[in-house]
């Protein structure tokens, strides 16, 4: 990676790992304070994936690492070494958008955008999670452990309460969801 | 030209979703030109004083760290006309969290270590950040937010209330709130050549050029400000902002581009808030529930460098007819930082008290509170007595009501339990002033069938270059897909802001103008040259020439609750809003201004507040894990929550016929939630937000 992400560091300051992100692989040399995020955006030029909070409190900031969703901010790169890391920009295959990107432009599930990549790259995730069984805390108890749980409103607005959105575009976030669940 | 059917009104879908889906949108801080350096803020971190001395040889000791800037090693610049933009001009601290000093670094993690390690050393003064009732220092001031009168008396209104058969008389109290957009404010600036590039995340990059213009001491025509995404601002981008000033600052000072977003936890000190207000409401009315005398004091305050008075009582002075009326503002200066616009400055707090007294009020003669509203409905403008535009309150009320099913509605409180839960409903008017601004723009026919708009308004999240698509498709002609529009940069025609609900009928009435005239020029179908037609408007003279009428939007606000008795949580499980708010342009992104009005209206009843830190000045609430914007889960799924309109035609605003829509959606929300918490429970809150720890409290030994 550029100069600019590792600065004039000495030796021991910076460490050297290989990322994959939206299919391609990086050998990055980096600053060891340097969060995920910070790479993706500064260093890789992927500035999809937004900043909100940087301390994990917003989910502006979500991507996928080894297809799961995660808080980028909160994630030292350095301890992400061979991981597969997918941005907003990685989801659709070419030109084409993700079916959760189409689904998000049909609800008008956003207004200003900012925390969209991040709202997307989450739904991605949850719909995942609820494919794989994973139970939120709005599943239901006696739900069959594994098998997938059906995304209810309550579900969705549970598991996509990590995504602020100060637009308020959650009903359609929500509507956006239930079609494709 | 092609005859095509207007798709004005239509929910045209927003012409840059795509790049919002797609990562592809950049925003203020996602430019990077060569050799860019990133700063870091360094805020004060003591509640008022000066500085003493800044000790940044530390800083300037880590790799990456370029430079440390001070009031004492900048080059002088000229005062703004907004104080706050005078940041390190000298050694002042009005409040904590003034921006001190500016650490400028090869890479973010340079310039946070930087700002770290900088030393300020500060003389300190006594300090006083709490608003009381009884302030010694209130004082009532000229003129509220808006250029509002903060005094207006009709009749004898305290005489009228003490003589009146039927009296509320309730104090309620709204804290100081947030804006907190998903993007934190921003700006990239670069100089070349001695012309400024800033790209900014403002809600009008036309007025950042003029203060940058002023500071800098240049000519405007040497600065340009584009704002092409804006990642929200419910009004913490109206005015041009410090970060701006010092990226610029930073960026002459070090001869390189510089990035400066601000860290999250430094925004609410530096971008504005939503001042307190404490009311005082006083009704007085027959025993049918004619209003006789309307009271509403509103106390708020302001910092010491700014005069900002949230104009609280002024709703007051629209909404319900009486003979005898008080509208009083006050203000009381303390050791905070600079209050300014958060949506519905002055409506949004106020309404809430004066729509919790109309609910006192419905019980108190045993009225439904429809019906009150409906009773008091005005012909004229009560306090002006200027006749309304158009106002269809009577109808949002009634067919809002008609929608969320408010007639099977059981006016008795506290008698809907199941298990520990008490569920309850409720309603409140809202309203918005009609507001526009002067603006030009520029239509143009280019050769092969294509037009070109151009304005310098702002796409806060709006879908501002939808709607102005529209309106020049509609005056045009033309398809909508013939038409590009141009936005964002003040190289543009210069336009007002996105701001006060005024943007689309401010910018939507000089693309309106601008191309009906291009439509005249091109009637005989003339041979085009090269560059194209082009047709200019100017809506000043227009605009300035006012009108005679009252303008304003109205709305209804419906809420049901359940309230926990056990945990004194309170959620809302329904939510309905019906707007007049003019002629809707475009009915998607409409709809979701109005649900988003609404939610952050949730956010304002239930979960949202800031906290002024006695002992330590500043706001104890700096990060969004401690100041609550609703999340998805607080908000009901639809068709739980929806939002409605009424087909308003009102010849009396501006050839577009909108009044505004970005504001009047939060408007009646706190008060139609706080109300329904009292059908729920049968007590009254009059405190916000409605916290689990308040209600809890209110509960005990009643139900
Ligand atoms: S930026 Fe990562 S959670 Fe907010
Ligand atoms: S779309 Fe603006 S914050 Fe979600």
């Amino acid at each position: 990676m550029s100069a600019g992400v590792l600065g004039s560091l000495e030796a021991g300051h910076t460490s050297s790992l290989r990322l994959r992100v939206n299919g391609e692989w990086y050998e990055l040399s980096l600053d060891n304070r340097v969060a995920l995020l910070d790479v993706l955006r500064e260093g890789l030029g992927l500035t999809g994936s937004k900043k909100g909070c940087d301390h994990g409190q917003c989910g502006a900031c979500t991507v996928l690492v080894d297809g799961r969703r995660v808080n980028s901010c909160l994630l030292l790169a350095v301890a992400l070494d061979g991981a597969r890391v997918t941005t907003v920009e990685g989801l659709g295959e070419g030109d084409g958008l993700h079916p959760v990107q189409e689904a998000f432009l049909d609800r008008d599930a956003f207004q200003c955008g900012y925390c969209t990549p991040g709202q997307i790259c989450s739904t991605v995730g949850v719909l995942e999670e609820a494919a794989q069984g994973y139970p939120s805390a709005a599943t239901d108890p006696d739900h069959p452990a594994g098998e997938p749980v059906p995304l209810t409103g309550d579900e969705i607005r549970e598991r996509l309460s990590g995504n602020l959105c100060r637009c308020g575009a959650y009903p359609n976030i929500v509507d956006a969801v239930r079609d494709l669940s | 030209m092609t005859d095509t059917t207007s798709e004005l009104g239509t929910g045209v879908p927003r012409r840059e979703g795509r790049d919002k889906v797609t990562g592809a949108a950049r925003y203020a801080a996602e430019f990077a030109p060569p050799g860019r350096l990133y700063a870091w803020p360094v805020p004060a971190i003591v509640a008022a004083g000066s500085v003493r001395s800044v000790d940044a040889a530390a800083a300037l000791a880590l790799p990456g760290v370029v430079d440390v800037l001070t009031a004492r090693n900048t080059a002088p610049r000229a005062p703004a006309d907004d104080p706050t933009l005078n940041v390190l001009q000298d050694d002042d601290v009005p409040h904590r969290g003034w921006f001190v000093a500016l650490v400028v670094a090869e890479t973010l993690e340079a310039a946070r270590a930087g700002a770290q390690a900088v030393r300020v050393h500060y003389d300190t003064r006594p300090h006083d950040v709490t608003l009381t009732r009884d302030h010694r220092e209130r004082y009532v001031p000229e003129e509220a937010n808006g250029g509002h009168p903060a005094v207006r008396e009709r009749g004898d209104a305290p005489g009228a209330f003490d003589a009146a058969p039927i009296r509320v008389d309730a104090a309620y109290d709204v804290p100081p709130l947030h804006n907190h957009p998903m993007e934190p404010h921003a700006a990239t600036a670069s100089w070349e050549d001695g012309h400024l590039t800033v790209h900014d995340s403002s809600q009008g990059s036309t007025a950042v050029r003029a203060a940058l213009a002023q500071i800098f001491g240049l000519a405007e025509d040497r600065i340009t400000v584009t704002s092409a995404h804006v990642g929200g601002g419910f009004g913490s981008k109206g005015t041009p902002r410090p970060h701006v000033v010092l990226a610029a600052l930073a960026a002459r000072h070090t001869g390189r581009p510089v990035t400066l977003a601000l860290p999250r936890r430094d925004l609410p000190a530096a971008v504005g808030h939503r001042a307190p207000t404490l009311h005082r409401v006083r009704l007085g009315a027959d025993p049918d529930g004619i209003l006789l005398s309307v009271e509403h004091t509103a106390l708020t305050h302001t910092s010491r460098i700014k005069e900002f008075v949230e104009q609280a009582a002024v709703p007051a002075r629209v909404m319900y007819g009486s003979p005898h009326s008080s509208t009083v503002h006050e203000v009381v200066p303390l050791d905070v930082a600079s209050p300014s616009w958060m949506r519905a400055p002055g409506e949004a707090p106020g309404m809430y008290a004066l729509e919790s007294a109309m609910d006192e009020l419905a019980e108190r003669t045993g009225l439904d509170p429809v019906e009150l509203r409906v009773l008091n409905d005005p012909a004229d403008e009560p306090d002006s007595g200027r006749p309304f535009s158009s106002r269809h309150l009577v109808e949002c009320l009634r067919e809002g009501a008609r929608r969320f099913g408010w007639e099977e509605r059981d006016p008795r409180p506290g008698v809907r339990r199941d298990g520990p839960r008490l569920t309850g409903t409720g309603v409140a008017a809202a309203t918005y002033p009609v507001l526009v601004s002067p603006c030009r723009a520029t239509a143009t026919a280019l050769p092969g069938g294509d037009y070109l708009v151009r304005v310098n308004a702002t796409d806060i999240g709006t879908g501002a270059r939808t709607v102005l698509g529209q309106i020049a498709a509609d005056a045009l002609g033309a398809p909508g897909d013939r038409v590009r529009v141009e936005i964002g940069d003040s190289d543009l025609p210069p336009a007002p802001l996105a701001g006060g609900s005024s943007g689309t009928a401010s910018w939507g009435w000089a693309v309106h103008e601008a191309c009906a005239t291009l439509a005249g020029r091109l009637a005989g179908d003339p041979e085009l040259p090269p560059e194209g037609l082009t047709a200019e408007a100017d809506t000043a003279e227009a605009v300035e020439a006012g009108s005679p009428y009252a303008r304003h939007a109205f709305g209804a606000h419906f809420a049901e609750v359940s309230v926990d008795t056990d945990t004194g949580e309170v959620r809302v499980v329904r939510a309905y809003g019906h707007f007049a708010a003019g002629r809707i342009l475009n009915a998607r992104t409409a709809r979701s201004q109005f649900l988003g009005g609404m939610v952050m209206g949730i956010g304002m009843a239930l979960t949202e507040q800031s906290t002024l830190d006695p002992a330590f000045g500043g706001f104890a609430e700096r990060d969004l894990a401690a100041y609550h914007v609703p999340v998805s889960a607080d908000i009901p799924a639809p068709p739980a929550i929806e939002a409605g309109w009424l087909d308003e035609a009102d010849p009396h605003l501006n050839p577009v016929g909108g009044k505004g829509i970005g504001e009047i959606g939060i408007v009646g929300m706190a008060a139609a939630v706080g109300n329904a918490a009292h059908h729920a429970t049968g007590v009254r809150f009059r405190s916000l937000p409605l916290t689990p720890d308040k209600v809890r409290a209110a509960l005990a030994g009643v139900v």
